[in-house]
């Protein structure tokens, strides 16, 4: 079936885009709870913000990518020296590049699903003597919980589709920051590829597939009967 | 002197209006009634903390729960109310059992009752411990509201027209569950209904809004 080259194709693919999905997160979580229940001045910079990289071309995401976290960039120079975390030209590069462009999709799909929170249920579970936390945990988290699902997936299919920002900022090496998009871009300039371009293509498509398909089936299965009850 | 069961005065600015609720009981159910768009869910809002009252205070069974001039203003869940809403408001991701124990770790041990199920019992809902809210008729979903409140050993309990939308079976029923809370615990009750037989019939002291 797959070659050796192709096999590290797919796998590296898959460990950039889990790990990138896996660490975003928690950032994403926060700005979706900032967006959807705060008000604070800036909010809407916030949001456009989180938003750019939707509608930047991804040449210009990962070009801002090098200027920040490259060996001379401001970030990049800070992780290098404290944790010792290099990105550019690096495995870790492609997994943040990824993490930025899956990131809007992922607020987006978090926002909504803590949209959709009943707040009257949040001041109920207080008047039953639950503080914030334990009302974030036991009553919002549970049921934002299918969003947040949702949003994983989602993130996980915009990574693992991710190409431009990774090329500029990551490059394309083999078997460290060549992924699936790298890699059949890669075969596509050599001549007698077509097999191989064939094969990583189907594997493309049928990892977005699945992934639409269980976020889809997600969301299904949050809403139904989550509705309050009603009288 | 004994303390008041209730004593309130509060003034709520709305952005149309404001409300002004005084209640001063010895009585231990005390009714407020009055037309609907009156702001009697409000004046409940602001005894269980969900609403700061633009000034006034309000103290139940002798606890200060709010006092402007003194700054005082206890936080929701350190008042110790037994908020039945008018919407009911049970949780949709947890079972009847669950909705019914949510509160129980958060009390101050003062439960009248031995377990859930004792409540359940009294209040005829022992047999829908696994279901979840949305298989429950508008009669079973008031009657589990009440017993999550009274679950969560309440200093207090208060009644946002617990028999509104009911069939006149299912409101005796809940009428008949309220008499028993206030014969059997010495909890302050606050009853909001708009119905006057009702009022009658359960309160010992009206309040109009």
């Amino acid at each position: 079936m797959l070659t050796p080259a192709e096999w590290t194709i797919v796998s590296l693919s898959l460990k950039v885009s889990l790990v990138a999905i896996a660490a975003v997160l928690p950032l994403a979580f926060a700005l979706a709870w900032l967006l959807a229940r705060r008000r604070f001045p800036g909010m809407v910079l916030v949001d456009a913000l989180v938003h750019l990289p939707l509608v930047l071309p991804p040449v210009v995401t990962g070009y801002l990518l090098l200027l920040a976290f490259g060996p001379q960039g401001p970030v990049g120079a800070w992780a290098n020296r404290l944790f010792g975390i290099v990105f550019s030209f690096h495995w870790t590069g492609a997994a943040l590049a990824a993490a930025v462009m899956a990131l809007p999709l992922m607020v987006r799909a978090i926002r909504l699903s803590i949209d959709a929170v009943d707040t009257r249920l949040e001041s109920a579970a207080r008047t039953l003597g639950a503080g914030r936390w334990d009302v974030f945990r036991r009553i919002t988290l549970p049921l934002a919980a299918p969003g947040v699902f949702a949003a994983l997936v989602l993130g996980f299919a915009r990574s693992i589709g991710e190409f431009g920002a990774t090329i500029t900022f990551a490059s394309n090496i083999p078997g460290e920051t060549r992924t699936l998009p790298l890699g059949i871009y890669t075969a596509l300039q050599v001549p007698g590829a077509e097999a191989e371009v064939a094969r990583l293509a189907m594997i493309s498509i049928g990892l977005s597939l699945a992934a639409l398909m269980v976020s889809e089936w997600l969301v299904r299965r949050g809403t139904r009967g989550k509705g309050p009850p009603v009288l | 002197m004994t303390a008041l069961a209730f004593d309130i005065d509060i003034v709520i600015a709305r952005p149309d209006r404001q409300i002004e609720a005084r209640i001063a009981s010895q009585d231990s159910l005390v009714a407020l009634v009055g037309p609907s768009g009156r702001g009697k869910t409000s004046v409940l809002d602001a005894i269980a903390g969900l609403l700061r009252p633009e000034r006034g205070h309000i103290a139940v069974g002798g606890t200060v729960l709010f006092d402007a001039a003194k700054g005082i203003d206890l936080r929701p869940e350190a008042r110790g109310a037994g908020y039945v809403f008018q919407d009911s408001r049970l949780f949709p991701h947890l079972s009847v059992e669950q909705n019914l124990s949510f509160g129980m770790r958060y009390g101050s041990g003062r439960t009248p009752f031995a377990g859930a199920e004792e409540c359940a019992e009294l209040l005829g809902i022992a047999h829908l411990l696994h279901r979840r809210p949305r298989e429950l008729s508008g009669g079973e979903i008031r009657r589990t509201a009440i017993a999550r409140a009274l679950l969560r050993a309440p200093r207090f309990l208060l009644l946002d027209e617990p028999t509104a939308s009911l069939d006149d079976a299912r409101r005796q029923d809940i009428l008949r569950i309220v008499e028993e809370i206030r014969d059997r615990f010495a909890l302050p009750i606050l009853y909001v209904s708009h119905d006057r037989a009702e009022v009658e019939r359960l309160a010992g002291m009206s309040v109009e809004l």
